[in-house]
């Protein structure tokens, strides 16, 4: 029954996003602006604010993203374990909001800047898979596409404004950093209260046997689900990371570093346009279809990253085709996989699925690292579009089969 | 709970964290920043304080400041020109700010990424800058450097020395992974010293500014800083080869090429200066991330001492 159910599932409509889904939303529309004003001026503030040498700053970067990869597994399998989705969430919510008081007190000692960007990564570690798992608990199969639209859409504008809203935090409160951080640590607080008032926890309603460790492995043995892993993998590996894409476009175009946070407003803007109409359209023609679609644009950015646009026609072709690969992947890969995985270990199956993808992506963003290093930007972003089209033919023979 | 109550709840916790955070940046913002300053005069070395570019007695160096409004990353000072790297703000990129005697703003030139090292000829005719280049945190490497020059007088500027022709050994060399950081420049205005970093080496380059070539003179030497004789450089070499094991400060007779190790046994990560003809000053770090400006004699012999406590950036003037 699973494949044929994802590539033409049946739909309601938008009735079946339910209340707790557009809560969620909420919780990670204020979360994610707190969190990405954090990340749009921490940078500067490192290196600039701190005078931190650039080798300790590519250690916390590094520390940054290695910390939310396996802790992923960790919180889905609690959560799955203890049959509490939204505690495990709200903890992770708490422990980044926690966090940004840290970074208020570290100072610049580097040991404790990277031991609380740590904090607020695990945090992110563990709520994304529970919360990811709640939405599908909360909505019909044939209507997941729509809702993890509208969650994403929620999110990337919160993703949007925080940019934003640090922009105007500096602006008003004499460029101070730490303001940023008290405004950032006061609208994470704010998240984990919508959390704690509006979010309803999905309880199992058969209290089956307890779930235990080896249950990864039995997901793994699980063909369609192990299939849905490779394919989330191979999406990180096709994924060379924002920064690379942002700082390409700088290079080419001269811009200044100013433009750094703008791009991913832009980015963020189309994200969150179009998160939800994707969504919808999942449901309508298949996921799949949808998800092809995004890693053609994803090829077209590494073209035209040298290709034949210039100017502001290519800047702002690069951000929507950007944001387009964003709203028709990252959503739609969890609605795909939702229906795949049996209730009871719905969490620890989507962290399973995070982190392949999370992993891959490390990889691949080192590879790319390395191919720019050897072979220059213009062969390792042909390289890259290279690796999208072999990940779209992969993608689906893995997920195109019916069974 | 009813739907009415959780709204109200939560519309007070809003009004509450938005009061704390409103109520932190005002408290915050209206600290105040003054400084004491007390004119000095004399020979002098010019020195960053909190990131404001200061003077300070060369007979007192721990004694009064005379503390500015410029604000600056990077600072160096020769011939009564000073090159100011301003901060990268918010709303702004940073940009070279090059300054007279009066610390007059003579010259500004915008420049993209984050200021790490910057000279000026004894002369104060020719200006170079080191900066970091963002976004290859990933890469083997790290951060990429992109390294120019200005010369105050023809108005020319060099944004890249990635620009002259570099040869290693004699060999040509054009390799993509080539980053070049720590200028300093010899007596005659146009030749310099650089480091250039390519295939896991960083050479030490004797460049020319007006044939706009560059050549290895060898191999292991960053951020060298050339004496006032014009004999010998001081510099940072990286323990083993290996950046991640930390840099010793090193000299290095320009003739012979003999290597005199410093009496100086920490890391450090600065392109050094020269006080006088024996004595080599740069800056550490403490573990609160403040800087003092460390001194060692230029001979091997000796212990290093605090020159200038919480300040960065020296440079010595009239």
């Amino acid at each position: 029954m699973y494949l044929s159910t994802i590539t033409r599932p049946k739909t309601a409509g938008w009735k079946g996003v339910s209340a707790n889904v557009f809560a969620l939303g909420a919780v990670s529309l204020v979360t994610d602006v707190s969190s990405e004003m954090v990340t749009a001026v921490l940078p500067l503030y490192l290196v600039v604010g701190l005078q931190l040498s650039p080798a300790a700053y590519g250690l916390i970067d590094g520390v940054y993203t290695g910390a939310t990869t396996l802790l992923r597994l960790v919180g889905g399998y609690l959560a799955d374990r203890t049959d509490r989705r939204k505690g495990v969430a709200g903890f992770g919510y708490a422990l980044s909001a926690v966090a940004k008081i840290g970074l208020l007190l570290a100072g610049s000692s580097t040991a404790a800047l990277g031991a609380v960007i740590t904090l607020d990564r695990a945090g992110k570690g563990l709520r994304t898979a529970p919360r990811d798992a709640l939405i599908t608990l909360s909505t019909p199969a044939g209507d997941l596409g729509r809702a993890f639209g509208v969650h994403r859409a929620m999110d990337g504008v919160g993703a949007f404004a925080g940019p934003l809203v640090a922009l105007a935090v500096l602006a008003l409160a004499g460029e101070s950093f730490d303001s940023v951080f008290m405004t950032s640590f006061c609208i994470a607080a704010l998240g984990v209260v919508i959390l704690v008032l509006f979010v309803r926890d999905h309880r199992s309603p058969v209290a089956s046997e307890p779930v235990r460790v080896k249950v990864i492995g039995g997901l793994w043995r699980d063909g369609g689900v192990r299939r849905v892993v490779l394919a989330a993998s191979l999406l990180g590996l096709a994924t060379i990371g924002d920064g690379f894409v942002y700082l390409l476009l700088q290079k080419r175009e001269g811009l200044s570093i100013g433009w750094f946070p703008l791009l991913a407003v832009g980015t963020s803007l189309v994200y969150l346009l179009l998160a939800a109409p994707l969504g919808a359209l999942a449901d309508r023609v298949g996921r799949l279809p949808v998800m092809l679609g995004g890693y053609v644009a994803l090829g077209a950015v590494y073209l035209l990253l040298f290709g034949p646009l210039g100017g502001w026609a290519l800047v702002v072709v690069v951000v929507a085709l950007y944001g387009v690969f964003y709203a028709a992947t990252d959503g739609v890969l969890m609605a795909l996989a939702g229906p795949l995985l049996p209730e009871r270990l719905r969490t620890t199956g989507i962290a399973l699925i995070q982190s392949g993808q999370a992993l891959a992506y490390l990889g691949s963003s080192v590879l790319f690292g390395l191919a720019w290093q050897f072979w220059g930007p213009e062969a390792a972003t042909r390289l890259a579009a290279g690796g999208v089209a072999l990940t779209l033919a992969a993608t689906v023979v893995l997920l195109g089969r019916r069974s | 709970m009813t739907t009415r109550l959780r709204l109200l709840i939560t519309a007070l916790v809003a009004v509450l964290l938005a009061g704390v955070a409103v109520g932190y940046s005002a408290l915050s913002g209206s600290r105040p920043e003054e400084v004491a300053s007390t004119a000095v005069s004399g020979p002098r070395l010019v020195v960053l304080s909190n990131g404001r570019l200061s003077t300070v007695s060369r007979s007192d160096p721990s004694g009064p400041r005379e503390v500015t409004e410029q604000r600056c990353d990077r600072v160096y000072s020769a011939g009564g020109t000073t090159s100011c790297l301003r901060p990268v703000g918010a709303f702004k990129a940073g940009e070279l700010a090059v300054l007279d005697a009066g610390l007059r703003e003579v010259r500004t030139l915008p420049l993209t990424g984050f200021p790490n090292r910057t000279r000026v000829s004894a002369s104060g005719r020719m200006v170079a800058w080191t900066l970091f280049v963002d976004g290859h945190s990933y890469a083997a490497n790290g951060f990429s450097t992109s390294t120019g020059i200005l010369d105050t007088r023809s108005g020319a500027v060099v944004t890249s020395l990635e620009e002259f022709t570099s040869t290693v050994d004699g060999a040509e060399v054009d390799a993509v992974d080539r980053n070049f950081w720590g200028v300093t420049f010899t007596a005659d205005d146009n030749r310099f010293y650089a480091t250039m970093s390519t295939g896991g080496h960083r050479y030490l380059m004797e460049g020319d500014f007006s044939a706009r070539t560059l050549r290895s003179i060898a191999d292991d030497v960053e951020c060298p800083s050339l004496s006032p004789d014009g004999t010998r450089i001081a510099y940072k070499a990286a323990v083993n080869g290996d950046p991640q094991q930390g840099w010793r400060l090193s000299t290095m007779d320009l003739k012979t090429l003999a290597i005199t190790p410093l009496a100086e046994t920490r890391s450090v990560d600065d392109q050094p200066t020269w006080v006088d003809d024996r004595t080599i000053a740069y800056g550490i770090q403490r573990d609160d991330g403040i800087n003092d400006v460390w001194t060692v004699p230029a001979d091997g012999s000796g212990v290093p001492a605090v020159l200038v406590p919480e300040a960065a950036s020296p440079a010595p003037i009239g």
